[in-house]
């Protein structure tokens, strides 16, 4: 098997160059790269383009590239939660462009798949529309959308092998597996490196042709952003 | 009286029907999974990837990786599913959901939703909102009549950035039950408790339709 290990975060991050254009995983907080997000913070690339539904917090995730002014554009469908986002936003140091959420999996599942655009009604009739191509279907509009060119996708899975197969956790799969088969070169980091044929193959949610580096993530925080409870009765 | 919030969720429980598939939106949609009838089944879609959405865990349970589109911690229950992004809006939009509630800042006559973006203020995305709206074969929405200036919210036309055109079949509000017709305008199906027509139409800058008698929301 081709082995894809490489020695961690930084060896993964290492060739990603100023101004380039990368994916990263996760919904909210739940499935982020952390370790990747760290190291890129730590080298402080600069002038990202940022593919990723959410924008993280003021202190963790994406959040911490943005307080390093790292990120020249983001290319999301939420980012409420971030005060040091909208204060960049606002003085137009950041540009932003928000695009339905299902249309931003879509366009990772086209470049994933080879095709290079979808036709969705989402956002038809709305500002999402304007200067985008419509074709009616059956009488009904889509919009022609383009599949993702990322040069890098990051993402992180609950168990790979050596040969770059993912299997995620629940939901942290998220965007996850669409967007690691979108990336040019795709960056997994894992919570359980294994050997192998320690993974079922009938269970592998993305296959390691996919994937070009794969590494053993450390001290994962897994953040809570809206913790909620039940009371015993 | 005008209802209140949990019972505006509660109305809309009643349009539930065994075997649905469903998708709550944030707000009063997230409370009408408190008030499901014991004897339907039905199954929660969280567009982050869940079929099969149970209760928050209990204290001590929580689970960093099983959120819901809301963020919230949450459980699955027997028969749950998990999937990701693309499948699940995949799903939406090929109408696998059958019904989809969500609130709204603005509705028109004809259907039209916006519920996404103030100009001049902080935007916070669509989020799925227009997916959802773009694709589900029904879509009820909870809301409150009038905003917190005293205006309708129920319009001739939105004013407001539109999240999806001539979508809406129904509006749940604390004073009444609407539905929009194929042909345009609020038509009146029932009012709270107490609640006049009059009262209604006062608070209702759309097109308001009104057949015969107009029946008081029951909640059970």
């Amino acid at each position: 098997m081709i082995n894809k290990v490489v020695s961690g975060a930084e060896e993964a991050i290492h060739d990603i160059p100023d101004g380039a254009t990368i994916m990263l995983g996760g919904f909210g907080l739940c499935g982020i790269p952390e370790n990747c997000i760290n190291a890129l913070v730590a080298k402080n690339t600069k002038n990202l383009t940022c593919i990723s539904n959410n924008a993280g917090v003021d202190d963790f995730g994406i959040g911490l590239m943005l307080k390093q002014r790292q990120v020249k554009k983001m290319i999301s469908s939420y980012v409420g939660e971030n005060a040091e986002f909208e204060r960049q936003l606002l003085s137009g140091e950041l540009e932003v462009d928000l695009i339905p959420q299902g249309t931003l999996a879509t366009r990772c599942l086209a470049a994933g798949y080879g095709m290079p655009a979808i036709f969705t009604p989402a956002g038809v009739g709305t500002e999402v529309a304007e200067g985008k191509e419509i074709r009616n279907f059956d009488g009904k509009d889509y919009l022609l959308e383009y599949a993702f060119d990322a040069d890098f996708a990051i993402v992180k899975a609950w168990k790979g092998d050596t040969a770059g197969n993912l299997i995620f956790r629940s939901t942290s799969r998220n965007f996850n597996p669409v967007m690691a088969m979108a990336g040019k070169i795709t960056i997994a980091e894992v919570e359980e490196l294994v050997e192998v044929g320690a993974l079922d193959p009938d269970y592998i949610h993305t296959p390691g042709i996919y994937v070009h580096r794969v590494f053993q993530g450390k001290d994962y925080e897994k953040r809570i952003e809206q913790r909620t409870v039940r009371k015993v009765h | 009286m005008a209802f209140t919030k949990e019972e505006i969720a509660q109305r809309i429980a009643k349009e539930i029907k065994d075997g649905y598939y469903v998708n709550l939106g944030i707000g009063i949609p997230t409370l009408v999974a408190n008030y499901i009838p014991p004897d339907i089944n039905i199954v929660l879609q969280s567009e982050n990837g869940l079929l099969g959405m149970g209760p928050f865990p209990f204290e001590g349970e929580e689970d960093a990786d099983l959120i819901n589109a809301g963020k919230q911690t949450i459980t699955t229950l027997p028969g749950s599913s998990i999937f990701d992004s693309a499948m699940s809006f995949g799903m939406i939009r090929a109408q696998k959901v059958d019904l989809t509630i969500l609130g709204a800042m603005e509705v028109s006559e004809n259907g039209d939703i916006a519920n996404w973006k103030i100009p001049g203020k902080m935007v916070k995305g669509m989020g799925g909102a227009m997916d959802l709206v773009a694709s589900a074969k029904n879509i009820i929405v909870a809301m409150q009549h009038v905003n917190k200036a005293g205006e309708s919210k129920l319009l001739p036309k939105c004013t407001l950035p539109l999240t999806g055109v001539k979508c809406i079949k129904k509006v749940v509000t604390e004073l009444a039950v609407l539905d929009i017709l194929p042909e345009g305008g609020f038509r009146l199906l029932e009012r709270a408790p107490g609640v006049s027509v009059d009262f209604i139409k006062q608070a209702t800058a759309g097109r308001l339709v009104i057949e015969g008698k107009i029946p008081e929301m029951t909640l059970n």
